[in-house]
């Protein structure tokens, strides 16, 4: 863990709302979020599929599917600086120079017609100006730190020529090249195997250690945060239900949802008889209800969920839920 | 005390040819994705394929349901072979062998309606009239969990959990004796997984029902499984009954399997073991033992000599020669 010297986070975000405007309706997908990073630190975004994490990743950098969505309310302030207020042009300074961000799938963010060397300098053209052998070294540089083994000889591959776990070494090797503040990563490992992905997390632990760079990381998975995050906060449909140190998360959770959550997944360590589930499905984001967006689904439910949205509690140290019972 | 085998795979050997050339196909190769795979699974009991992609555990799947022919060995149903049924014997096999697969998007026709699908394997197998199967596929909805007029939507209509609860229900139409689940929970959200992970193990201890199970994550296969066994390039590397692999893992692979598998909290300790390189093609498998490039105690003897199956234990083999002292 990173001691954090100066309070004064890298990354502040305050209630942000990013919605789609479709034909049947608006869907708020991310509806009121608010986290900070601080330097060095890394945050886990956790949440199902449709509980807005990976709009809320990619609202901090103003990239947001279009045609439909639209960050309507909020700040994003990097280093001070709201990156919502800023121009189209500015806005390109930051993406891949400050902030830069790692997908999924390796292959859709690669570019098949060209090198891996050309694809990795073009950030460093780009926002460093940079140019022959310099330019070459900078890029060298970041393959080797991501342990790409003969990383001079690989500058020529295609990426076809090299394997998921490789792609996607390359893929953060472009994320580093200009040596950001932050960055994203969004499920960077649901397409590696299992030996490949504890390579590849083992790598960006190593390149967090070197750079001192802040990661966000977005994931489905508790055992990715519980293994690479010192913060967590935890999402369902487009709000933030729950955060807290990742220890303080597992060992003493607050909200329902987490609480079910983490007692839903079975574990290497010892045989369960039974897990306990959570019943139900997450709510389609259309028409959500006017109280707690988890009452449906609560074994704690009462009046006051039905009714009324619970806002974000002290729950201990740095550990905030937003849940009546916690209030109570 | 152990009853006879559902199920028995005697040395399966699969092997695809690979081809050049249009119009004159000449075999330069052959790829070996199931090499000398031998199992058994009793009545009642979920035994557990584990490993990486292409490890060749979807093929022994497929091998068992019969889409694929064996290049060699014998699998034996109630102790008879296979190759020995006639059609009728055939067509009751397939009955009593079913399969529910990883993508419940892909595994539905979109344009039947949920009655169709669940209906359909009856349709086909039996002589019931429209009613009697019309009543069957409403209790097969019911021990699902789904409710009667569910029966009326579409696949569309239905989240990823609830359709997965469908492919059950279809898979249980005939009253099989063995289900093949090829990684039934891992396109699932969380939340969701544990509640199929239950009905599963219910719907064994119900019917009696046996499981081969596919999967890559270990701490759903220690909650799911009676036995469980370790691929590495078309071969089983480790196999061992109850818990013992997760209390006693011994192969070097295995250990590396459970040091990448993540945890489920924070404080779960987890021996260091990072595994350099990737899995190597099956089209030109390194001699000597498969894992030896990546394996950190190889010895010069892994180099030149496969190693043979060697008894640790009452139910438990590995594959290794670091455990050749012991049986010498």
């Amino acid at each position: 863990m990173q001691p954090v010297t100066t309070w004064q986070p890298l990354l502040r975000v305050e209630d942000l709302r990013t919605y789609f405007f479709t034909r049947r309706g608006v869907v708020k997908a991310v509806d009121g979020v608010s986290f900070s990073v601080a330097p060095g630190e890394t945050l886990g975004i956790v949440g199902e599929s449709g509980s807005g994490k990976t709009i809320t990743s990619l609202s901090l950098l103003r990239l947001v599917p279009q045609p439909g969505g639209k960050i309507i309310g909020g700040k994003v302030l990097f280093e001070g600086v709201d990156l919502l207020r800023l121009s189209e042009a500015e806005m390109r300074g930051y993406r891949g120079s400050k902030i830069s961000m790692i997908l999924q799938d390796p292959m859709a963010s690669l570019n098949p017609v060209y090198t891996i060397g050309e694809q990795v300098a073009e950030p460093l053209r780009q926002h460093q100006h940079l140019a022959g052998k310099t330019l070459w070294d900078h890029v060298t540089e970041a393959l080797r730190l991501l342990r790409i083994p003969s990383p001079r000889e690989r500058l020529q591959n295609y990426p076809h020529q090299m394997s998921g776990g490789m792609r996607q070494r390359v893929v953060g090797g472009i994320a580093i090249s200009c040596l950001p503040k932050l960055i994203i990563a969004d499920e960077p490992t649901t397409a590696l195997d299992a030996t490949i992905q504890a390579q590849y997390l083992a790598h960006l632990k190593d390149l967090q250690r070197q750079t001192n760079v802040a990661m966000i990381f977005v994931s489905h998975d508790f055992g990715i945060v519980a293994r690479m995050c010192d913060r967590v906060a935890v999402m369902y449909a487009g709000k933030i239900v729950e955060t807290a140190s990742v220890r303080e998360l597992f060992s003493n959770p607050r909200h329902p949802y987490t609480i079910g959550l983490v007692n839903s997944v079975p574990r290497l360590d010892r045989k369960e008889e039974r897990l306990a589930s959570i019943e139900g499905q997450p709510p389609a984001l259309l028409n959500l209800p006017p109280g707690c967006r988890f009452a449906p689904r609560c074994y704690a439910v009462f009046d006051r969920c039905w009714k009324e949205q619970p806002p974000n509690f002290e729950a201990g140290d740095d550990h905030s839920a937003s849940c009546w019972r916690v209030a109570s | 005390m152990t009853p006879a085998p559902l199920l028995e795979g005697r040395h399966l050997k699969k092997h695809f040819p690979v081809t050049r050339g249009l119009a004159l196909q000449r075999t330069v190769g052959w790829v070996r994705a199931v090499d000398d795979v031998s199992f058994v699974i009793r009545p009642g009991e979920t035994l557990s394929l584990v490993g990486e992609s292409g490890a060749g555990k979807t093929t022994v799947a497929k091998t068992v349901l019969l889409l694929e022919q064996l290049t060699g060995g014998n699998l034996l149903f109630h102790g008879t072979d296979v190759r020995q049924f006639g059609r009728a014997e055939l067509k009751e096999y397939r009955s009593n062998v079913q399969a529910v697969f990883q993508d419940p998007w892909g595994s539905m026709n979109p344009r039947m309606r949920v009655k169709t699908i669940v209906g359909e394997p009856l349709v086909v197998n039996t002589t019931l009239s429209k009613q009697e199967i019309y009543k069957k596929v409403l209790e097969l909805l019911a021990q699902v969990g789904l409710r009667a007029d569910q029966a009326e939507l579409y696949p569309h209509e239905f989240s990823g959990g609830q359709r997965q609860r469908i492919a059950v229900a279809r898979a249980l139409a005939l009253n099989p004796r063995l289900v093949v689940l090829d990684e039934p929970v891992s396109a699932l959200d969380v939340s969701i997984r544990a509640q199929i992970m239950n009905l599963l193990k219910d719907i064994q201890t119900r019917y009696g029902l046996s499981y081969l199970l596919i999967a890559h994550n270990l701490a759903t296969v220690r909650y799911m499984s009676h036995a469980v066994a370790i691929m590495y390039l078309g071969e089983i590397v480790e196999y061992a009954e109850g818990d013992e692999l997760f209390e006693q893992p011994l192969h070097p692979y295995t250990k590396a399997l459970m040091s990448a598998a993540l945890p489920a909290h924070p404080d779960e300790v987890i021996e260091e073991m990072v595994l350099s390189g990737e899995m190597p093609s099956p089209l030109n498998p390194p001699r000597g033992c498969h894992f030896h490039p990546r394996c950190p105690f190889a010895m010069p003897i892994c180099r030149e000599v496969a190693p043979a199956v060697t008894r640790a234990g009452s139910s438990h083999t590995v594959s290794c020669h670091l455990y050749d002292a012991a049986t010498a």
